[in-house]
C-alpha cells in the first residue's frame, strides 16, 4: 500500500473517530438516583431536553450540535468531583455542579483550570462577585437576595411596615440553610422584626421540637431553608399545627411539587420564592412535545414536564444556550472554547423581547450580567401552591431584593475570601 | 397549673409519642437479633422497600414500569386500577414474606457458622441491594401514603388541656398529633401480638429456643433455616408498619431508609434483645432528645436531637453494656 493512501487513510479515520470533539460538550453532573433524586430527575429532563429541542429543531446551536454530557453525582460531593475530573478533558465548556457542595470544591478546581462554573441560584453566595471569583456564575441570584425579597413580600403584605413582627427561621442545619441568617438579621436592624432560628437536623424528618416551638411563640411569619425530606415533614407540620399557610415561605429549593404534594390538602396556600413563572404554558413546550417528546427523544417519560423542577433545567439551558450563542457570535465561529465561555457569561443578558423570541415570554425577568455581577437579574417573584388544582401560581411580581443590604455582605464575604486566599480582586472598568 | 409546667408536660408527651415511632423501627432490629445474632443493617431499607410497596400496590403502580418501557419500547405505568389500604397491605406483607424467603436462600443459607461480622456485612450488601432495587422496582418519586389514617394536633385533647391553665393565661392547649396516637397505639398491640406468639405458639417458643442456644434447638429437630424465614418475614412485618407509619408523616421517599438512624441509640438503651427494652429505650429517648432540645436547645443554637439522643445511649453503655433489657453475656472460660 502506498503511504499517500496510508495516509489519506489515517486522515479519515482520525476524521471520523472523534465528532465528539466539534460538538459543543455540556457536562450535566446530574443526581437520578439516591434520596434527593426526585428533585434531581426533573431538573436533569428539563436541561436535556431543552438541548435536544435545539439539537433536533435548529440543528444544534450556530449548526453545532450539543453534547449533554450526563454524569451520575447521586448529589454525593466526592462523585460530583470524580465526574469533574472524568469529563474535563473532553472538551466541556462549563459546569452545571446541581450541588452546593460540589460547587465548593469545583470552585478552586475549575479557577485553576479556567471552565466556568454556573451554580444556578445556589453554591457559594459571595461568588457572584466577579472581580474576585471570574470563573463562577450564580445567576438568576443568590440565597440572601432570596431572604431579602421574602421580607419585602412580607413588607408588601403588612402595609410597609414588619416593626414589632416576629419571624421564625426553620433551617437545614448545613451551610446551606443558614446562608440567609445574616442577611435576616441585618434586615431585623431595619425594619424591627424579631428573628428566630429552629435548626433542624439533617435529613429531617423529625421536626417536633421546632414546630412545638413555633406553635408556643406563635410567630407572624414561618421562613424555611430546607431540603428532600425536610421540607415535606416541615410543611406537613404546619399544617398539624394549623399554622396559617399563606404566611410559611420557603426559598426556591424549598418550593417544588414533591414538596407539597405528599402533604395534600394540607399544603394548600403555601408559599414559595420562585425565579421563574410555574407551569409550561409557553410556546417552547409545544416545540418540545413536538420535536423531543412526540420523537420520542425527551430525557424522561414526559411526567415532569412543567413541574417546577423541569422549568429550572429548562432556564439553565437556556442561560448556557444564549452564552453559546454569544461566544460565537464574539468568536465567529461554531467551535468556541471554555474561556469564550466565560467571557459570554459575562457579556449574558437577556431582555424580555429575546424571551419572547425564545418562547418563553414572561417565564422570567429580563437581566443583564456584568463584568462585576455574575447573578443577574437577583429577583424572585412569590408562588402559591393550589392544593386542589394541585398547581402553583404567581401571586407577587418579580421583586428586587434590598441591595442596599446585600451588597455591602456580599462585598465583605467575598473580600475576606479574597484576603485568605491571595487573590488580587481585578478591576472592573 | 402555669404555663411552663403544661409545656413541659407537652414536650414529655410528645417525646413519648415520637420514641414510640423510633421503636417501631428499633423492634425490626431486636427481632433478627434476637434470632440470630445479625445486627440487620438493612432494617431501615427494609422500611422503606415495605412503604414503597404497599403504595405501589395502592395505586396500582407497575412494577419496573421503567424497565419494561426501555427494554420493549412500552409506555406502561398504571395497571388502571387501585386497591384498597387492606389489601395493599397485605399484598405488601407477602412481598415482605417472599423477601425473607430470599433472603434465607440466596444469603443466611451460604453463611451458617460465619462470623457475626461477616452476617453484618452481608447485610450491609442487602442494604444497599434493596434500594437500587426499589428504586428500579417502584422509581424515585415522592409517594403518598394515604391509609385514611387523621393527622394533625387532636382539637378535643386542646380544649381539655386549656383549661388545665391558670385563668387568664394565653394558653392553647397541649399538642398531640393523633397519627403519633395512632402510632403509638399500633406500636403496643404489635409488641402484645409479638410477646403472645412467642410465648404461646409452637413455632414462638422454637423462636426463642434458637434465640437461646442455636446448638441446642437444632439437636432436638428446630429447623433453623425456617426460623430464619419466619424471624425475617416479621421483621418484614415491624418494617411494613414502621414504614407505614413513617410513610405517612412525610411521604415516601429515599431518605426514609435514614430512619434506622434514629433506632441505634434506642438499641444501645434497651438492649439488643428485649422487645419490650424497645420500647422503653425509644420512649427514654424520645423524652431525653426532646426535653433537652425544649430547655438547652436554644442556649446552643438547637438541633441537638440527632447528637444528644446517641450522648444518652452511650451514657448508659458505659453503665449498663447490655442496655437497660439486654441480655447479661457472661461467658466463662
Amino acid at each position: 500500500m502506498r503511504l499517500s493512501t496510508i495516509a489519506a487513510m489515517a486522515a479519515t479515520a482520525m476524521m471520523t473517530a472523534g465528532p465528539a470533539l466539534a460538538d459543543l460538550t455540556i457536562p450535566l453532573l446530574s443526581y437520578r438516583t439516591g434520596a434527593y433524586a426526585p428533585s434531581g430527575i426533573p431538573y436533569a429532563d428539563g436541561f436535556t431536553d431543552y438541548m435536544t429541542l435545539l439539537n433536533e429543531r435548529d440543528g444544534g446551536i450556530g449548526g453545532v450540535p450539543v453534547n449533554v454530557l450526563e454524569c451520575e453525582t447521586g448529589y454525593n460531593t466526592q462523585k460530583g468531583v470524580e465526574c469533574y475530573e472524568a469529563t474535563k478533558g473532553d472538551g466541556s465548556l462549563i459546569y452545571i455542579p446541581q450541588s452546593t457542595g460540589i460547587t465548593y470544591q469545583l470552585i478552586p478546581k475549575a479557577t485553576a483550570d479556567e471552565i466556568p462554573v454556573h451554580s444556578v441560584a445556589y453554591g457559594r453566595t459571595s461568588a457572584v462577585n466577579g472581580k474576585v471569583f471570574p470563573w463562577v456564575f450564580i445567576n438568576p441570584g443568590t440565597y440572601w437576595d432570596a431572604a431579602s425579597i421574602m421580607i419585602k413580600y412580607a413588607l408588601e403584605q403588612e402595609g410597609g411596615s414588619l416593626e414589632g413582627k416576629k419571624i421564625a427561621l426553620v433551617y437545614h442545619n448545613s451551610a446551606y440553610g443558614k446562608e440567609p441568617i445574616r442577611t435576616l438579621q441585618e434586615l431585623g436592624k431595619k425594619h424591627g422584626y424579631e428573628l428566630t432560628e429552629l435548626a433542624v437536623d439533617h435529613p429531617g424528618q423529625e421536626q417536633k421540637s421546632q414546630w412545638l416551638q413555633i406553635r408556643r411563640e406563635r410567630p407572624d411569619y414561618v421562613f424555611m431553608w430546607g431540603w428532600g425530606v425536610m421540607n415535606q415533614v416541615a410543611i406537613q407540620e404546619a399544617a398539624n399545627i394549623r399554622f396559617p399557610m399563606e404566611k410559611f415561605m420557603g426559598v426556591w429549593w424549598s418550593g417544588s411539587e414533591g414538596d407539597v404534594v405528599p402533604v395534600g390538602d394540607g399544603a394548600d396556600g403555601y408559599k414559595s420564592v420562585t425565579w421563574h413563572a410555574p407551569g409550561k404554558d409557553f410556546p417552547v413546550f409545544d416545540d418540545i412535545q413536538k420535536h423531543v417528546v412526540d420523537a420520542g427523544k425527551a430525557a424522561g417519560d414526559g411526567s415532569k414536564i412543567g413541574e417546577v423542577g423541569y422549568d429550572r433545567g429548562l432556564y439553565t439551558a437556556v442561560l448556557v444556550a444564549e452564552a453559546i450563542r454569544i461566544a460565537q457570535e464574539a468568536t465567529g465561529g461554531g467551535e468556541i472554547t471554555p474561556a469564550d465561555m466565560r467571557d459570554a457569561y459575562e457579556a449574558l443578558g437577556i431582555t424580555d423581547e429575546r424571551w419572547t423570541e425564545l418562547g418563553l415570554p414572561g417565564f422570567a425577568p429580563a437581566f443583564q450580567n456584568s463584568c462585576e455581577d455574575h447573578g443577574a437579574p437577583h429577583m424572585g417573584a412569590m408562588q402559591q401552591w393550589d392544593a386542589k388544582a394541585k398547581k402553583w401560581t404567581l401571586v407577587s411580581d418579580f421583586m428586587e431584593p434590598d441591595y442596599d443590604v446585600v451588597n455591602p455582605l456580599i462585598e465583605e464575604d467575598s473580600m475576606a475570601f479574597a484576603a485568605e486566599n491571595n487573590i488580587t480582586p481585578r478591576t472592573c472598568e | 397549673m402555669g404555663v411552663g409546667l403544661l409545656n413541659t408536660i407537652e414536650v414529655i408527651l410528645n417525646g413519648l409519642m415520637t420514641g414510640v415511632m423510633y421503636s417501631l423501627v428499633a423492634l425490626g432490629f431486636v427481632l433478627i437479633f434476637k434470632a440470630s445474632g445479625i445486627f440487620n443493617y438493612a432494617q431501615g431499607v427494609m422500611s422503606l422497600f415495605a412503604a414503597l410497596t404497599l403504595v405501589g400496590f395502592q395505586s396500582g403502580q407497575i412494577p419496573f414500569a421503567e424497565l419494561i418501557n426501555a427494554v420493549f419500547g412500552t409506555d406502561v405505568h398504571h395497571f388502571g386500577f387501585t386497591m384498597p389500604a387492606i389489601l395493599a397491605t397485605l399484598c405488601a406483607l407477602a412481598v415482605m414474606v417472599l423477601f425473607a424467603i430470599i433472603v434465607e436462600r440466596l444469603i443466611l443459607k451460604h453463611l451458617v457458622n460465619q462470623e457475626p461480622i461477616i452476617l453484618f456485612m452481608a447485610t450491609i450488601g442487602l442494604a444497599y441491594f434493596l434500594e437500587g432495587f426499589g428504586d428500579m422496582m417502584w422509581g424515585s418519586d415522592i409517594k403518598t401514603m394515604d391509609l385514611g389514617l387523621p393527622q394533625g394536633g387532636s382539637f378535643w385533647f386542646e380544649d381539655v388541656t386549656k383549661t388545665w391553665a391558670a385563668e387568664g393565661s394565653d394558653y392553647w392547649g397541649m399538642y398531640v398529633d393523633v397519627l403519633d396516637v395512632i402510632a403509638a397505639s399500633v406500636a403496643i398491640c404489635l409488641v402484645i401480638a409479638l410477646t403472645l406468639f412467642s410465648q404461646y405458639t409452637k413455632t414462638g417458643r422454637a423462636l426463642r429456643a434458637v434465640a437461646d442456644d442455636h446448638q441446642a434447638a437444632l439437636s432436638v429437630g428446630i429447623s433453623l433455616r425456617y426460623i430464619w424465614v419466619v424471624t425475617w418475614a416479621i421483621a418484614g412485618l415491624v418494617a411494613l408498619v414502621a414504614g407505614s407509619m413513617w410513610g405517612a408523616k412525610s411521604g415516601v421517599q429515599f431518605s426514609l431508609s435514614l430512619i434506622a438512624l434514629k433506632a441505634l441509640p434506642v438499641l444501645m438503651l434497651g438492649g439488643f434483645t428485649s422487645i419490650p427494652g424497645a420500647i422503653v429505650g425509644g420512649m427514654m429517648i424520645g423524652v431525653g432528645e426532646k426535653l433537652f432540645e425544649f430547655y438547652v436547645g436554644p442556649m446552643v443554637g438547637g438541633a441537638t436531637e440527632n447528637w444528644f439522643a446517641y450522648v444518652l445511649a452511650l451514657v448508659f453503655l458505659v453503665f449498663r453494656p447490655q442496655g437497660l433489657f439486654g441480655d447479661k453475656i457472661i461467658e466463662r472460660v
